[in-house]
Protein backbone atom coordinates (compact mmCIF):
# COMPACT_ATOMS: atom_id res chain seq x y z
CA UNK A 1 0.00 0.00 0.00
CA UNK A 2 1.31 3.22 -0.67
CA UNK A 3 2.21 5.89 1.70
CA UNK A 4 3.21 9.81 2.55
CA UNK A 5 6.28 11.11 4.15
CA UNK A 6 6.24 14.33 5.27
CA UNK A 7 9.06 16.47 5.91
CA UNK A 8 9.19 19.45 8.39
CA UNK A 9 11.22 21.77 8.28
CA UNK A 10 11.21 24.11 11.99
CA UNK A 11 13.37 26.60 13.85
CA UNK A 12 14.78 24.03 15.72
CA UNK A 13 15.08 20.84 14.10
CA UNK A 14 13.48 18.43 11.44
CA UNK A 15 10.88 15.80 11.84
CA UNK A 16 9.59 13.25 9.70
CA UNK A 17 6.08 12.71 9.80
CA UNK A 18 4.99 8.95 8.22
CA UNK A 19 1.74 7.52 7.41
CA UNK A 20 0.24 4.56 5.00
CA UNK A 21 -2.39 6.07 1.95
CA UNK A 22 -5.34 6.37 4.34
CA UNK A 23 -2.76 9.48 6.66
CA UNK A 24 -4.88 8.61 9.79
CA UNK A 25 -2.36 7.52 12.03
CA UNK A 26 1.09 9.19 12.17
CA UNK A 27 4.33 7.84 13.03
CA UNK A 28 6.74 11.33 14.14
CA UNK A 29 10.19 10.75 14.30
CA UNK A 30 12.58 13.98 15.20
CA UNK A 31 14.34 15.98 16.12
CA UNK A 32 16.84 15.44 13.33
CA UNK A 33 19.67 18.30 14.17
CA UNK A 34 17.95 19.49 16.97
CA UNK A 35 18.58 23.36 18.47
CA UNK A 36 19.20 23.92 14.41
CA UNK A 37 17.05 25.99 12.03
CA UNK A 38 16.34 23.75 9.29
CA UNK A 39 14.84 26.12 6.69
CA UNK A 40 14.07 23.10 3.96
CA UNK A 41 13.90 19.47 3.23
CA UNK A 42 12.93 18.03 -0.30
CA UNK A 43 13.29 14.38 -1.46
CA UNK A 44 14.34 14.03 -4.84
CA UNK A 45 11.56 12.96 -7.42
CA UNK A 46 13.84 10.43 -8.96
CA UNK A 47 14.86 8.44 -5.67
CA UNK A 48 12.31 8.83 -2.71
CA UNK A 49 14.82 7.79 -0.19
CA UNK A 50 17.28 10.37 -1.52
CA UNK A 51 16.48 13.70 0.54
CA UNK A 52 18.53 16.98 1.35
CA UNK A 53 17.77 19.34 3.71
CA UNK A 54 19.44 23.04 4.90
CA UNK A 55 20.45 23.06 7.98
CA UNK A 56 21.99 26.25 10.07
CA UNK A 57 22.44 28.51 13.00
CA UNK A 58 23.82 31.86 13.39
CA UNK A 59 26.51 30.62 15.07
CA UNK A 60 28.10 27.63 12.92
CA UNK A 61 26.82 29.08 9.65
CA UNK A 62 25.27 26.41 6.89
CA UNK A 63 25.16 23.16 6.68
CA UNK A 64 23.74 20.77 4.26
CA UNK A 65 22.37 17.31 4.84
CA UNK A 66 22.00 14.18 2.82
CA UNK A 67 19.57 10.86 3.58
CA UNK A 68 20.11 8.12 1.66
CA UNK A 69 17.96 5.88 3.96
CA UNK A 70 14.65 8.21 3.52
CA UNK A 71 15.28 10.34 6.41
CA UNK A 72 16.37 7.30 9.35
CA UNK A 73 20.02 8.59 8.33
CA UNK A 74 21.75 11.11 7.10
CA UNK A 75 25.31 12.51 6.58
CA UNK A 76 27.11 15.81 5.98
CA UNK A 77 27.73 16.75 2.75
CA UNK A 78 29.23 20.23 1.21
CA UNK A 79 28.20 23.75 2.78
CA UNK A 80 30.91 25.83 0.66
CA UNK A 81 28.63 28.49 -1.25
CA UNK A 82 31.03 30.91 -2.66
CA UNK A 83 29.86 33.24 -5.53
CA UNK A 84 31.34 32.96 -8.89
CA UNK A 85 33.75 35.58 -9.51
CA UNK A 86 33.66 39.08 -7.87
CA UNK A 87 30.31 39.36 -6.42
CA UNK A 88 29.45 43.17 -6.96
CA UNK A 89 26.50 44.80 -4.77
CA UNK A 90 22.60 45.03 -4.68
CA UNK A 91 20.78 47.76 -2.94
CA UNK A 92 20.58 47.80 1.47
CA UNK A 93 17.43 48.64 2.86
CA UNK A 94 18.72 52.41 3.43
CA UNK A 95 19.57 52.44 -0.34
CA UNK A 96 23.48 52.08 -0.57
CA UNK A 97 25.27 49.56 -2.68
CA UNK A 98 25.68 46.50 -0.33
CA UNK A 99 28.54 43.39 -1.22
CA UNK A 100 26.42 40.08 -2.16
CA UNK A 101 26.77 38.05 1.08
CA UNK A 102 25.98 34.41 1.68
CA UNK A 103 23.69 33.91 5.00
CA UNK A 104 21.63 30.61 4.22
CA UNK A 105 20.39 28.40 1.46
CA UNK A 106 16.08 28.99 1.65
CA UNK A 107 15.22 26.56 -0.31
CA UNK A 108 16.48 22.93 -1.73
CA UNK A 109 14.93 21.54 -5.24
CA UNK A 110 16.04 18.19 -6.38
CA UNK A 111 16.34 17.75 -9.71
CA UNK A 112 13.24 16.23 -11.73
CA UNK A 113 15.24 12.55 -12.82
CA UNK A 114 18.68 12.70 -11.57
CA UNK A 115 19.55 11.98 -7.46
CA UNK A 116 22.81 13.66 -7.57
CA UNK A 117 21.35 16.97 -9.18
CA UNK A 118 20.24 19.52 -6.73
CA UNK A 119 19.85 23.50 -6.88
CA UNK A 120 20.06 25.54 -3.94
CA UNK A 121 18.24 29.16 -3.43
CA UNK A 122 20.37 31.41 -0.85
CA UNK A 123 20.11 34.17 0.77
CA UNK A 124 21.89 36.86 -0.51
CA UNK A 125 19.90 36.07 -3.55
CA UNK A 126 21.59 33.08 -5.96
CA UNK A 127 20.96 29.96 -7.52
CA UNK A 128 23.45 26.97 -7.05
CA UNK A 129 23.58 23.41 -8.25
CA UNK A 130 25.52 20.66 -7.24
CA UNK A 131 25.84 17.47 -9.69
CA UNK A 132 27.46 15.48 -7.39
CA UNK A 133 25.12 14.55 -4.20
CA UNK A 134 25.72 18.40 -2.49
CA UNK A 135 29.29 17.60 -2.10
CA UNK A 136 30.02 20.16 -4.37
CA UNK A 137 28.16 23.58 -5.12
CA UNK A 138 28.99 25.79 -8.21
CA UNK A 139 26.90 28.83 -8.51
CA UNK A 140 25.20 29.37 -12.28
CA UNK A 141 25.75 33.05 -11.97
CA UNK A 142 23.86 34.43 -15.08
CA UNK A 143 21.35 35.00 -12.76
CA UNK A 144 22.92 37.22 -9.90
CA UNK A 145 24.78 38.84 -12.95
CA UNK A 146 21.72 40.15 -14.34
CA UNK A 147 21.89 43.93 -15.33
CA UNK A 148 19.07 44.87 -13.01
CA UNK A 149 20.99 42.56 -10.04
CA UNK A 150 22.48 45.79 -8.52
CA UNK A 151 19.20 47.43 -7.76
CA UNK A 152 17.57 44.55 -6.18
CA UNK A 153 16.90 44.91 -2.46
CA UNK A 154 16.07 42.72 0.53
CA UNK A 155 12.41 42.06 1.38
CA UNK A 156 11.64 41.95 5.24
CA UNK A 157 13.36 38.44 5.52
CA UNK A 158 16.28 38.87 3.72
CA UNK A 159 17.66 39.04 -0.12
CA UNK A 160 16.24 35.18 -0.57
CA UNK A 161 16.38 33.06 -3.60
CA UNK A 162 13.26 31.15 -2.09
CA UNK A 163 11.43 29.29 -4.94
CA UNK A 164 13.14 26.86 -7.84
CA UNK A 165 10.62 25.45 -10.12
CA UNK A 166 11.92 23.25 -12.55
CA UNK A 167 9.53 22.88 -16.25
CA UNK A 168 9.03 18.97 -16.48
CA UNK A 169 8.57 19.36 -19.75
CA UNK A 170 12.24 21.45 -21.07
CA UNK A 171 15.18 20.77 -18.61
CA UNK A 172 16.49 23.99 -20.06
CA UNK A 173 13.62 25.84 -18.09
CA UNK A 174 13.83 26.85 -14.78
CA UNK A 175 11.48 29.86 -12.91
CA UNK A 176 12.79 31.14 -10.08
CA UNK A 177 11.52 34.14 -7.39
CA UNK A 178 13.49 36.83 -5.51
CA UNK A 179 12.26 38.33 -2.51
CA UNK A 180 12.17 41.36 -3.28
CA UNK A 181 13.20 41.20 -6.59
CA UNK A 182 10.66 39.17 -8.47
CA UNK A 183 10.30 36.08 -11.09
CA UNK A 184 12.43 35.08 -13.33
CA UNK A 185 12.89 32.75 -15.76
CA UNK A 186 15.61 31.21 -18.04
CA UNK A 187 14.88 28.97 -20.90
CA UNK A 188 19.15 27.96 -21.52
CA UNK A 189 19.31 26.00 -18.17
CA UNK A 190 20.97 29.14 -16.17
CA UNK A 191 22.95 30.63 -18.33
CA UNK A 192 20.73 33.48 -19.02
CA UNK A 193 17.41 34.91 -17.13
CA UNK A 194 15.16 37.58 -17.76
CA UNK A 195 12.44 38.91 -15.36
CA UNK A 196 9.11 37.49 -15.75
CA UNK A 197 6.94 40.46 -13.89
CA UNK A 198 4.47 42.10 -16.66
CA UNK A 199 1.41 42.18 -14.84
CA UNK A 200 2.15 42.58 -11.50
CA UNK A 201 1.54 45.53 -9.35
CA UNK A 202 3.01 46.80 -6.39
CA UNK A 203 2.18 49.49 -4.28
CA UNK A 204 5.03 49.33 -1.81
CA UNK A 205 7.61 50.05 -4.78
CA UNK A 206 7.94 53.37 -6.36
CA UNK A 207 7.03 52.18 -9.73
CA UNK A 208 4.11 50.08 -9.29
CA UNK A 209 4.88 47.94 -12.60
CA UNK A 210 8.33 47.92 -12.59
CA UNK A 211 10.35 45.18 -14.55
CA UNK A 212 11.83 44.34 -11.27
CA UNK A 213 11.26 44.86 -7.37
CA UNK A 214 8.27 42.84 -6.70
CA UNK A 215 8.00 41.00 -3.72
CA UNK A 216 6.51 37.85 -4.85
CA UNK A 217 6.38 34.92 -2.30
CA UNK A 218 5.78 32.15 -3.78
CA UNK A 219 4.94 30.34 -7.49
CA UNK A 220 3.64 26.92 -8.21
CA UNK A 221 3.14 25.04 -11.03
CA UNK A 222 1.26 21.77 -11.68
CA UNK A 223 3.61 19.37 -13.86
CA UNK A 224 1.02 18.53 -16.14
CA UNK A 225 0.63 22.35 -17.31
CA UNK A 226 3.93 24.06 -16.59
CA UNK A 227 2.75 27.05 -18.84
CA UNK A 228 0.65 27.95 -16.28
CA UNK A 229 1.85 29.56 -13.05
CA UNK A 230 0.00 30.82 -9.62
CA UNK A 231 1.91 33.39 -7.61
CA UNK A 232 1.10 34.44 -4.30
CA UNK A 233 2.68 37.70 -4.14
CA UNK A 234 3.17 40.32 -0.69
CA UNK A 235 -0.24 41.32 -1.71
CA UNK A 236 -2.42 39.79 -4.35
CA UNK A 237 -3.03 36.11 -5.66
CA UNK A 238 -1.98 35.97 -9.70
CA UNK A 239 -1.98 33.81 -12.52
CA UNK A 240 -0.16 33.59 -15.41
CA UNK A 241 -1.01 31.47 -18.84
CA UNK A 242 1.64 32.11 -21.00
CA UNK A 243 4.91 31.16 -18.59
CA UNK A 244 5.04 34.16 -16.92
CA UNK A 245 5.28 36.36 -19.59
CA UNK A 246 1.99 38.08 -18.54
CA UNK A 247 0.29 38.02 -15.08
CA UNK A 248 -3.51 38.59 -14.22
CA UNK A 249 -5.05 39.37 -10.67
CA UNK A 250 -6.79 36.12 -9.39
CA UNK A 251 -7.77 37.33 -6.01
CA UNK A 252 -11.10 37.63 -6.46
CA UNK A 253 -13.21 37.18 -2.91
CA UNK A 254 -10.43 36.12 -0.79
CA UNK A 255 -10.92 37.86 2.32
CA UNK A 256 -7.35 39.09 2.35
CA UNK A 257 -4.57 38.90 -0.88
CA UNK A 258 -1.83 38.56 1.45
CA UNK A 259 -0.18 35.44 2.02
CA UNK A 260 3.24 33.18 1.92
CA UNK A 261 2.63 29.79 0.44
CA UNK A 262 0.63 29.21 -3.01
CA UNK A 263 0.11 25.05 -4.24
CA UNK A 264 -1.96 23.45 -6.65
CA UNK A 265 -4.24 20.24 -6.14
CA UNK A 266 -1.77 17.05 -7.52
CA UNK A 267 -4.80 15.81 -9.86
CA UNK A 268 -6.30 19.32 -11.09
CA UNK A 269 -4.72 21.51 -12.81
CA UNK A 270 -7.07 24.63 -11.75
CA UNK A 271 -7.24 23.71 -8.22
CA UNK A 272 -5.30 25.98 -6.25
CA UNK A 273 -5.18 26.53 -2.61
CA UNK A 274 -3.73 29.40 -0.34
CA UNK A 275 -4.11 30.79 3.10
CA UNK A 276 -5.22 34.46 3.49
CA UNK A 277 -2.81 36.54 6.03
CA UNK A 278 -4.63 39.74 7.38
CA UNK A 279 -1.89 42.22 6.29
CA UNK A 280 2.43 42.55 5.83
CA UNK A 281 1.84 44.32 9.11
CA UNK A 282 0.05 41.74 10.73
CA UNK A 283 1.19 38.19 10.26
CA UNK A 284 -1.85 36.34 11.44
CA UNK A 285 -5.15 35.40 9.95
CA UNK A 286 -7.78 37.61 9.58
CA UNK A 287 -10.36 37.59 12.86
CA UNK A 288 -8.29 35.22 14.10
CA UNK A 289 -9.81 31.97 12.13
CA UNK A 290 -7.29 29.69 10.12
CA UNK A 291 -8.68 29.48 6.93
CA UNK A 292 -7.47 27.45 3.99
CA UNK A 293 -8.86 29.38 0.38
CA UNK A 294 -9.56 26.70 -2.25
CA UNK A 295 -10.18 28.00 -6.04
CA UNK A 296 -11.80 25.15 -8.19
CA UNK A 297 -11.15 27.15 -11.17
CA UNK A 298 -7.91 28.47 -10.95
CA UNK A 299 -8.13 31.67 -9.42
CA UNK A 300 -11.16 34.36 -8.74
CA UNK A 301 -13.86 31.97 -7.15
CA UNK A 302 -12.67 30.79 -3.67
CA UNK A 303 -13.85 28.76 -0.65
CA UNK A 304 -12.53 28.91 2.99
CA UNK A 305 -11.76 25.53 4.46
CA UNK A 306 -12.23 25.89 7.95
CA UNK A 307 -13.62 22.36 9.28
CA UNK A 308 -10.92 21.13 11.64
CA UNK A 309 -9.18 23.96 11.96
CA UNK A 310 -9.31 26.61 14.64
CA UNK A 311 -11.92 29.31 13.98
CA UNK A 312 -11.07 31.39 16.88
CA UNK A 313 -8.53 33.15 18.36
CA UNK A 314 -5.94 31.53 16.52
CA UNK A 315 -3.29 34.00 15.19
CA UNK A 316 -0.40 31.80 13.99
CA UNK A 317 1.07 32.50 10.46
CA UNK A 318 1.94 30.20 7.38
CA UNK A 319 5.38 30.70 5.52
CA UNK A 320 5.83 29.79 2.32
CA UNK A 321 7.45 26.92 1.86
CA UNK A 322 5.24 25.59 4.76
CA UNK A 323 1.80 24.14 2.33
CA UNK A 324 2.19 20.52 0.11
CA UNK A 325 0.13 18.65 -1.71
CA UNK A 326 0.46 14.61 -1.91
CA UNK A 327 -0.49 12.25 -4.89
CA UNK A 328 -2.34 10.25 -3.77
CA UNK A 329 -6.37 10.03 -4.54
CA UNK A 330 -8.19 12.07 -2.63
CA UNK A 331 -5.05 14.49 -2.69
CA UNK A 332 -3.92 15.07 0.46
CA UNK A 333 -2.76 18.72 1.76
CA UNK A 334 -0.32 19.26 4.38
CA UNK A 335 0.56 22.82 6.07
CA UNK A 336 2.50 23.76 9.16
CA UNK A 337 1.90 26.87 11.22
CA UNK A 338 4.62 29.19 13.04
CA UNK A 339 2.56 28.02 16.43
CA UNK A 340 4.37 24.57 15.62
CA UNK A 341 0.88 22.59 14.48
CA UNK A 342 1.51 20.12 10.99
CA UNK A 343 -2.30 20.18 9.45
CA UNK A 344 -3.22 17.20 7.18
CA UNK A 345 -6.22 17.09 5.03
CA UNK A 346 -6.42 13.76 3.25
CA UNK A 347 -9.85 14.91 0.80
CA UNK A 348 -8.60 17.67 -1.00
CA UNK A 349 -8.88 20.16 2.10
CA UNK A 350 -12.69 19.42 3.09
CA UNK A 351 -11.39 18.49 5.94
CA UNK A 352 -8.20 18.82 8.32
CA UNK A 353 -6.82 17.30 11.29
CA UNK A 354 -3.11 18.19 13.13
CA UNK A 355 -0.91 15.38 12.95
CA UNK A 356 1.48 16.93 14.96
CA UNK A 357 0.30 20.43 17.49
CA UNK A 358 3.80 21.46 19.40
CA UNK A 359 6.52 21.82 17.16
CA UNK A 360 9.13 24.67 17.23
CA UNK A 361 7.76 27.01 14.42
CA UNK A 362 7.71 25.22 11.30
CA UNK A 363 9.48 27.04 8.34
CA UNK A 364 8.75 24.53 5.42
CA UNK A 365 6.60 21.34 4.95
CA UNK A 366 6.99 19.05 1.86
CA UNK A 367 5.18 15.98 1.13
CA UNK A 368 6.25 12.54 -0.63
CA UNK A 369 3.96 10.45 -2.17
CA UNK A 370 5.68 6.65 -1.37
CA UNK A 371 5.00 3.28 -3.69
CA UNK B 1 49.30 17.15 21.48
CA UNK B 2 46.49 19.86 21.73
CA UNK B 3 43.43 19.50 23.74
CA UNK B 4 40.28 21.12 22.26
CA UNK B 5 36.70 21.80 23.39
CA UNK B 6 34.09 22.08 20.94
CA UNK B 7 30.40 23.33 21.35
CA UNK B 8 27.68 20.68 21.89
CA UNK B 9 26.20 21.09 18.35
CA UNK B 10 29.85 20.87 16.82
CA UNK B 11 30.59 17.81 18.80
CA UNK B 12 27.74 16.38 17.67
CA UNK B 13 28.40 17.31 13.97
CA UNK B 14 32.13 15.46 14.36
CA UNK B 15 30.82 12.67 16.03
CA UNK B 16 32.94 13.12 19.02
CA UNK B 17 32.65 12.97 22.90
CA UNK B 18 34.84 15.00 25.17
CA UNK B 19 37.60 16.44 24.23
CA UNK B 20 39.75 16.60 21.09
CA UNK B 21 43.31 15.73 20.96
CA UNK B 22 44.89 16.91 17.93
CA UNK B 23 48.74 16.87 16.84
CA UNK B 24 49.92 20.32 15.40
CA UNK B 25 53.10 20.60 12.87
CA UNK B 26 55.02 23.45 13.87
CA UNK B 27 53.64 26.93 15.65
CA UNK B 28 50.57 25.83 17.90
CA UNK B 29 48.49 29.19 16.76
CA UNK B 30 44.75 29.34 16.18
CA UNK B 31 44.92 28.82 12.36
CA UNK B 32 47.42 25.76 12.85
CA UNK B 33 45.18 24.50 15.39
CA UNK B 34 42.01 25.10 13.21
CA UNK B 35 43.79 23.13 10.42
CA UNK B 36 44.23 20.33 11.94
CA UNK B 37 40.93 20.17 13.24
CA UNK B 38 39.20 20.83 9.79
CA UNK B 39 41.68 18.38 8.65
CA UNK B 40 40.44 15.64 11.05
CA UNK B 41 37.01 16.75 10.59
CA UNK B 42 36.13 17.74 7.42
CA UNK B 43 32.58 18.36 8.42
CA UNK B 44 33.73 21.36 10.42
CA UNK B 45 34.59 22.89 7.79
CA UNK B 46 32.49 26.50 7.41
CA UNK B 47 31.72 26.41 11.07
CA UNK B 48 33.91 27.81 12.61
CA UNK B 49 35.57 29.89 10.38
CA UNK B 50 34.48 31.50 6.66
CA UNK B 51 35.27 28.98 3.91
CA UNK B 52 36.68 31.73 2.02
CA UNK B 53 38.25 34.31 4.02
CA UNK B 54 39.16 31.92 6.88
CA UNK B 55 37.89 34.29 9.52
CA UNK B 56 36.12 33.44 12.67
CA UNK B 57 32.30 33.32 12.48
CA UNK B 58 31.21 36.00 14.17
CA UNK B 59 29.57 33.89 17.33
CA UNK B 60 32.27 31.91 17.53
CA UNK B 61 34.51 32.61 20.52
CA UNK B 62 37.96 31.03 21.32
CA UNK B 63 39.08 31.23 25.11
CA UNK B 64 41.84 29.34 26.57
CA UNK B 65 43.74 29.85 30.28
CA UNK B 66 40.48 32.15 31.22
CA UNK B 67 41.29 34.46 28.36
CA UNK B 68 39.96 35.92 25.24
CA UNK B 69 41.69 34.83 22.83
CA UNK B 70 39.02 35.46 19.81
CA UNK B 71 40.66 38.92 19.00
CA UNK B 72 43.98 37.64 18.82
CA UNK B 73 45.75 37.48 15.21
CA UNK B 74 45.25 34.07 13.94
CA UNK B 75 49.36 33.46 13.32
CA UNK B 76 49.80 34.60 16.87
CA UNK B 77 51.10 31.84 19.03
CA UNK B 78 48.84 30.41 21.57
CA UNK B 79 49.62 30.20 25.61
CA UNK B 80 52.01 27.70 26.35
CA UNK B 81 49.76 25.90 28.63
CA UNK B 82 47.63 25.61 25.58
CA UNK B 83 50.61 24.42 23.64
CA UNK B 84 51.38 21.78 25.64
CA UNK B 85 48.62 20.53 26.51
CA UNK B 86 48.25 21.23 29.75
CA UNK B 87 45.33 23.71 29.16
CA UNK B 88 42.74 23.14 26.26
CA UNK B 89 41.44 25.50 23.53
CA UNK B 90 37.56 26.11 23.93
CA UNK B 91 35.66 26.77 20.30
CA UNK B 92 32.77 28.50 22.21
CA UNK B 93 29.21 29.46 20.75
CA UNK B 94 29.28 33.19 22.02
CA UNK B 95 26.36 34.32 24.32
CA UNK B 96 23.56 35.34 22.54
CA UNK B 97 19.34 35.63 22.41
CA UNK B 98 17.24 35.48 25.51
Amino acid sequence: MSGVRVLVGTRKGAFVLESDGKRQRWDISGPHFGGWEIYHLKGSPADPNRLYASQGTGWFGQLIQRSDGGGKTWEPVGNRFVYDGVPGTHLWYDGTPHPWEFARVWHLEPSLTDPDTVYAGVEDAALFRSRDGGQTWQELPGLRRHESAPSWQPGAGGMCLHTILLDPSNPERIFIAISSAGAFRTDDAGKTWRPINRGLRSEQIPNPTAEVGHCVHRIAMHRSRPGVLFMQKHWDVMRSDDAGESWQEVSGNLPSDFGFPIDVHAHEPDTIYVVPIKSDSEHYPPEGKLRVYRSRTGGHEWEALTKGLPQRDCYVNVLRDALAVDSLDPCGVYFGTTGGQVYASADTGDSWAPIVRDLPAVLSVEVQTLP
Amino acid sequence: MIRVVLPAHLRKLAHVDGEVKLDVEGRVTQRSVLDALEARYPMLRGTVRDHVTQRRRPFVRFFACEEDLSHELPDAPLPDPVATGVEPFLVVGAMAGG
